[in-house]
């Protein structure tokens, strides 16, 4: 194990780099994700009858595939129906209709667990749907969801690594590129990744952490 | 929709569909006995014991799964130890896997009336006894639930056997595409053979998750 | 459990659903790369990132490096004038006809064998260099050649790669591993993964001048003529590129490029 050759300034940078481009693809990926996941969510909440219906199925569909098929498929497959797109937009695309179907699921549940009897009393004072839904609701289900979306803000981070398939210039990638030269580099890079995922990871997970603390 | 890609290639999807099953079978037996340790270490009153066990679930919750399936891939090979990429993967699925378990597993045995380890103690038993008769036994009746989550991402995350040549669906997707220059039907049949999967295991779940909330 | 066959037939019929939504065959006669480029003034070339000798990103520096990029900038010297005006963007074997057929890439030029199957779905130039598949193997291995690779053994190859296909056909016994590149495919090598790394003898020289501890054994078994790839209906700018070829190789820029990067 070479861990001074694999270290070197210009392997960090390298990976550095990459890093730049993970977590500016799991930014972008999660504020989209978090827009159409919420709207989702909304839809189903408001049990429009047909659409919520056909939200529920994609929704389901896409919570259960493995999101390494999403991003193949998003990249590789849809070409061929005439959707093309550059790998970094691919990426994003795959990742974002991945984790919105995960954060419709964990809306739509703060939503349902806000208790009924407060929807009725505002309704019956006067509020319509949308004001209940913004006024009442809202803020407090929020709340309760922030803990869960930094969850899956982690989980979002770690699987950005998957887009190495595509050969998105992300961490993984690079460190495949730099271990790629000697076999004695493998485990130093590994370890070095390792770290880095997991000081951002747990970072955010302490966050979420003293946030669920505040909340009790 | 072609057809014929499936048939043609039949022998391969169910092979890959097979190693997919292998791997994710044998990871949840393995992932399920070393949360249930790590789990019962992070509560021990013994506190080296305590931090291990924390420091097992915090580090590898955070990292990706790709990263330890590399690990054991190609980090061990680069040492001398030899897995091929089925055992490689689902080691790695074992053990990412296992940091979550760990985790639903130790919110159970919270969720024990500490009433029950008093009782069991003053009857005679030993801490150990007490444990795993008295507290684990209705602890994991508590996560069943959760732990058929965990199953679904982990028949979703050994996907990441495609990567390291691990036999699986993924993997003999990418040789059928290879050869039969079509992407879009070879991975909507892929598509299928997950969800075949993983569709009833979540409706399995969301059955057991409304029968426990009425039993409570 | 009605419930559980009912919801899961529904999702499968919602993929189906995804299946039959009518499908447009990329490809032909599409948007004028040409125009393009000249618009852009300069050329966005698809290079390999992991094929030492032809093209190489060096972690170090972070720049690419080998026989295929100064062939590309030997090729924006006589198209546009200016060898500086390429842009480099990163392909894998299984990533190069996607991206030229998003307009990602203007043309490809990354060790790709001209194929019938490929003239299928891109516009390839004339041979600008010409490879062979071959062997590369750790020194003293029992494999001497393609004859070795009998039942037990593996090679290692690279997905969506014509040498992963040809290396069935050509040893059908042999069990065939494949990997998203040839960094992967060569780390695999090293770890111990297979028996052979499978693929064109100018990548697999690029293998062992990197680790000497690794040579190529039993000459090539095939032809691998490569060309520069572009999406098809693009016949003005094939013909624009093989004009500069031709211009090249009479310069002899060619084998001053050749001799550079191809020892052996």
């Amino acid at each position: 194990m070479d861990f001074a050759g694999a270290y070197s300034a210009g392997h960090l940078k390298f990976l550095l780099k990459g890093f730049g481009v993970t977590l500016e693809v799991a930014i972008i990926s999660i504020i989209l994700s978090f827009i159409i996941g919420g709207a989702i969510a909304t839809v189903r909440y408001s049990r429009i009858t047909f659409i919520s219906s056909l939200l529920a199925v994609i929704v389901e569909t896409i919570r259960n595939l493995p999101l390494l098929l999403i991003i193949f498929f998003t990249y590789f497959a849809l070409p061929e129906i005439g959707l093309k797109m550059p790998i970094t937009a691919a990426a994003i695309t795959a990742l974002t209709l991945f984790e919105s179907a995960m954060l419709a699921e964990i809306i739509r549940g703060g939503l349902n667990s806000i208790d009924k009897g407060q929807i009725e009393a505002a309704r019956s004072s006067g509020l319509n749907f949308i004001q209940t839904l913004r006024y009442i609701i809202l803020p407090q289900a929020l709340r309760r969801m922030v803990p869960p979306i930094v969850s899956q803000f982690i989980s979002l981070l770690k699987d950005t690594s998957l887009a190495v398939v595509i050969a998105l210039p992300e961490l993984t990638h690079n460190a495949q590129i730099i271990y790629g030269q000697k076999n004695s580099y493998v485990i130093p890079m590994l370890i070095m990744l390792a770290l880095m995922y997991f000081i951002v990871n747990f970072g955010l997970s302490q966050i979420a952490r003293r946030l669920e603390l505040k909340r009790v | 929709m072609d057809f014929s890609i499936l048939t043609d290639n039949f022998g391969l999807y169910l092979e890959g569909f097979k190693n997919t099953i292998i791997a994710s079978v044998i990871a949840l037996v393995s992932s399920f006995f070393l949360g249930v340790i790590v789990a019962v270490m992070r509560i021990s009153p013994v506190k080296v014991l305590n931090w291990l066990g924390t420091g097992y679930v915090e580090f590898f919750r955070n990292i990706p799964v790709l990263i330890i399936t590399f690990f054991f891939y190609f980090g061990l090979a680069s040492i001398g130890i030899e897995l091929d990429g089925l055992k490689a993967g689902t080691t790695a699925l074992s053990i990412y896997t296992s940091a979550f378990i760990a985790e639903a597993i130790r919110a159970g045995i919270m969720s024990v009336p500490k009433g029950q380890m008093e009782a069991a103690r003053s009857s005679g038993l030993s801490y150990n006894q007490s444990m795993r008769l008295i507290i684990l036994p209705q602890a994991i009746k508590i996560v069943i639930p959760s732990l058929g989550n965990q199953f679904i991402n982990l028949v979703k995350n050994s996907s990441i056997l495609g990567v390291v040549a691990g036999l699986d669906l993924m993997y003999q997707a990418d040789l059928i595409s290879a050869r039969a220059f079509v992407t879009f039907d070879v991975y909507l049949f892929v598509a299928m053979f997950y969800l075949v999967l993983t569709i009833p295991l979540s409706l399995g779940v969301h059955y057991l998750e409304k029968r426990l909330a009425r039993s409570h | 459990m009605k419930r559980f066959l009912k919801l899961t037939l529904i999702s499968i019929l919602a993929v189906m659903m995804l299946g039959a939504c009518g499908k447009e065959k990329v490809g032909g006669g599409a948007k004028n790369v040409d125009a393009k480029i000249k618009k852009q003034d300069k050329i966005i070339f698809g290079v390999k990132n992991d094929t030492r000798l032809f093209g190489y990103k060096n972690p170090s520096t972070g720049k690419v490096e080998g026989f295929d990029i100064d062939l590309a900038h030997a090729l924006a010297k006589e198209m546009l004038g200016d060898e500086n005006k390429v842009e480099f963007k990163e392909v894998t074997s299984k990533t190069r006809i996607p991206m030229l057929n998003n307009g990602e890439v203007d043309a490809v030029i990354a060790t790709m064998t001209i194929s019938e199957e490929r003239k299928k779905e891109v516009d390839f130039t004339d041979v600008y260099f010409q490879a062979g598949q071959s062997l590369l193997v750790k020194k003293g291995s029992n494999i001497k050649g393609i004859e070795d690779l009998k039942k037990g053994t593996k090679a290692l190859a690279v997905k969506g790669s014509t040498s992963a296909i040809n290396i069935r056909e050509k040893a059908p016994e042999t069990q065939v591993l494949e990997f998203e590149n040839y960094g992967e495919a060569f780390t695999a090598l090293k770890s111990g993964k297979g028996d052979a790394l499978t693929t064109d003898d100018a990548i697999l020289y690029g293998m062992a001048d990197e680790d000497p501890d690794y040579e190529l054994v039993g000459g090539t078994f095939t032809e691998e003529p490569y060309g520069i790839a572009v999406k098809k209906g693009n016949t003005a700018l094939v013909d624009k590129l093989n004009k500069a070829l031709k211009a090249v190789k009479d310069s002899g820029k060619y084998e001053e490029i050749k001799s550079k990067w191809i020892k052996h």
